[in-house]
């Protein structure tokens, strides 16, 4: 198998054909490399799209209040409401599928006017009222304190866990911000806690110029009465949350006098559906790259087998020779076998090395561009997908060699000595 | 060493079948050396070539050793060929990327000999031939004569009981011609080694002990020499 005799032909053999070889290598090598490329490519964009999911549950739904767009129970349409908190019991008392139900309210926003203000700095963020059960929904890091409690809640104190963002606007570098107080809308809240998004890139800097306060204390300073500003459902594990926000609206519509028939008045975003829509995108992504890669590697590797017939033809009358003088069907025909496997498995790792080498430097150039990549992040393949399309290339490069090599013995050895 | 018996062969080409061998008989004893002539196209090769083993006959018994050549598969017949036969052929069939020495090494290369240990041995056959300063020269930088002493230390190498030689001095002038026999008489003599040499020219005929004459695909003639 290590014989010297047997690279030394494998060298002959396929310098004699430079040019022939080349081509076939790089057959293969672009197979190989489009290949990982596209797997790549096909990765940094799923990365991309998982990064503004974090790790939120993707079974849950979001419902707020439109306005009304058929006229019902002697209201006319294009009527405003709110939901409510008697609602929060209702739909849990409702609907036995419901896991989480996290009502939250909202105050300001981060591209508005200054709401938050401590000393002489001060910001513009988004502030949410909420119960301690949204950390279940939409996780975040802790770096520092805790979340809202269900105490907060009850006694409706004027606590508050900020965001990273938040903390670098407001305090000093080193400064440590838990039990100092900062100021929103006027009113002065303590911060109990800091964190920072599980999120990356764009969706993360949202995230961490976001404070959470008690759902209570919030509707209470500012005077929000009853009112809440949307429900985070998430279903029980195993029941799709369409479910649950089917079951939600008809119980919403009843309570707040909407048609059954209005769809416009109670608005809905399920997030499984589009989690669902995403990964069905990115699974058929990877089939199309699977299809087109193997096609391409499919063709290379026909190349081999191509150029390893034109070969075996040319050197007819030198098998003829080695047959005569001993050479076994055997002998001749893992021969060259391993000469397609060899020139496969060459250009094919060169492809891989190659595919491989560019994707971290898109990596590399990505990162140090420091580009907002909402889109794509990481590009690169699965160590054992490489491991699988090598194995593929040495396998797809021995049947690629069979047939010249049978071929080769198939005709009396007489016949191939005397072929000219 | 050799017993052939009724030996028939009909080469099939489209329509036309070509009755080369109508029935041979031939015994050949061990270390006996023969010449075969005959005019061209009486079948010569092709009896040269069942016997090699290189081609297969249609009718009649070819025993070689002792052993029926009969229905072999390749690999069989690979591994007679490399243990009991050496050609040496009118247009020498070296491997034209290996050298000399490679070259002679390439039967031991069959039998899975080591490289060390097969060229060890071929550079001892290559100076008995008186060419170890070639030994590594590529086939395209030697002469024809040179040529032929490497092809037939080649054949040699596996130390064979019989050795096959189709023209071997065919494409050589007459003074290496004679060189070529000189070899070939002395390895048969000191070996004892079964030689069949096929040939036109009758000084090299003359040379063996004993001539056989084809004439259209039959043994017409037998002379002692
Ligand atoms: N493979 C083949 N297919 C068809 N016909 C063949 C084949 N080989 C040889 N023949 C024919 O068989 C006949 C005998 O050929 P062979 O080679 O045995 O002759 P030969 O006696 O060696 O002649 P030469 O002295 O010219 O070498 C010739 O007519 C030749 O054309
Ligand atoms: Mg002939």
């Amino acid at each position: 198998m290590f014989d010297l005799d047997r690279w030394q032909e494998i060298y002959h053999v396929l310098r004699k054909n430079k040019l022939r070889t080349f081509l076939t290598a790089f057959g293969v090598f672009w197979g190989i490399f489009m290949l990982v490329v596209m797997m790549g490519s096909g990765e940094g964009l799923r990365n991309g799209i998982s990064q503004n999911f974090g790790d939120m549950a993707t079974n849950s739904v979001f419902i707020w209040a439109q306005q009304t767009s058929v006229p019902y129970k002697g209201f006319t349409r294009g009527r405003r409401f709110d939901y409510e908190n008697a609602d929060v019991r209702a739909l849990s008392e409702a609907i036995p599928e419901i896991k989480y139900l996290a009502p939250r309210t909202n105050v300001g926003g981060y591209n508005g006017s200054s709401n938050v203000i401590r000393g002489l700095k001060s910001g513009a963020f988004q502030i949410f009222g909420d119960y301690p059960v949204f950390d279940s929904i939409d996780p975040v890091n802790l770096l520092q304190g805790r979340f809202i409690n269900e105490l907060d809640v009850k006694e409706k104190r004027k606590v508050v866990v900020i965001g990273q963002r938040v903390k670098e606007l407001l305090f000093e570098k080193d400064e440590n911000p838990i039990n100092k107080y900062i100021q929103i809308n006027g009113v002065y809240f303590n911060v109990v806690g800091l964190f920072s998004s599980k999120r990356t890139g764009e969706a993360a800097s949202y995230d961490n110029q976001r404070l959470h306060m008690p759902f209570t204390t919030c509707q209470k300073t500012f005077n929000m009465g009853d009112a809440i500003g949307f429900f985070n459902i998430t279903s029980k594990n195993g029941i799709p949350v369409a479910v649950v926000e089917e079951k939600a609206i008809r119980v919403l519509k009843k309570r707040h006098a909407v048609a059954p028939s209005d769809d416009a008045a109670i608005g809905h975003f399920n997030l499984e559906v589009e989690y669902k829509k995403m990964v069905g995108l990115f699974f058929g992504i990877r089939v199309l790259v699977w299809i087109v890669g193997i096609g391409t590697l499919l063709a290379g590797v026909i190349g081999v087998s191509n150029i390893m017939l034109v070969v075996v033809k040319e050197r007819t009358k030198e098998i003829g020779i080695q047959r005569a003088l001993g050479a076994t069907p055997r002998i001749i025909i893992s021969q060259i076998m391993t000469e397609s496997v060899v020139l496969t498995t060459f250009s094919g790792y060169f492809g891989l090395t190659l595919g491989v080498g560019l994707l971290e430097l898109i990596n590399y150039l990505l990162e140090k561009s420091g580009a907002d990549t909402e889109m794509f992040l990481h590009p690169g393949i699965n160590f054992n997908v490489a491991i699988i399309a090598l194995a593929i290339l040495v396998v797809a490069g021995a049947i690629a060699g069979l047939v010249p090599a049978r071929k080769a013995v198939s005709v009396k050895p007489i016949d191939a000595l005397r072929y000219e | 060493m050799i017993n052939i018996s009724n030996i028939h062969k009909t080469y099939v080409t489209g329509n036309n079948k070509l009755h080369v061998l109508k029935g041979i008989n031939l015994r050949v004893e061990a270390g006996e050396m023969i010449s075969v002539m005959g005019a061209s196209g009486s079948g010569k090769s092709t009896l040269l070539n069942i016997l090699g083993i290189l081609d297969n006959h249609d009718h009649g018994e070819y025993i070689l050793n002792g052993i029926r050549i009969e229905n072999l598969n390749e690999r069989k017949a690979a591994q007679l060929r490399n243990k009991y036969l050496g050609f040496v052929f009118q247009s020498f069939n070296l491997v034209s990327f290996k050298n000399a020495m490679e070259n002679v090494a390439l039967p031991l290369y069959y039998q899975s000999v080591k490289r060390k240990k097969r060229n060890a041995i071929a550079m001892e056959f290559l100076e008995r031939m008186g060419l170890s300063e070639w030994a590594q020269h590529l086939p395209n930088e030697l002469s024809g004569g040179q040529k032929q002493r490497i092809a037939i230390a080649r054949a040699l190498i596996a130390k064979p009981k019989v050795i096959l030689a189709d023209e071997p001095t065919g494409a050589l002038d007459s003074v290496t011609s004679q060189e070529v026999m000189d070899i070939l008489t002395d390895i048969n003599k000191k070996e004892n080694i079964t030689m069949l040499i096929v040939t036109h020219e009758h000084d090299i005929a003359k040379r063996t002990q004993k001539t056989i004459r084809i004439t259209d695909g039959m043994i017409t003639e037998t002379v002692i020499n």
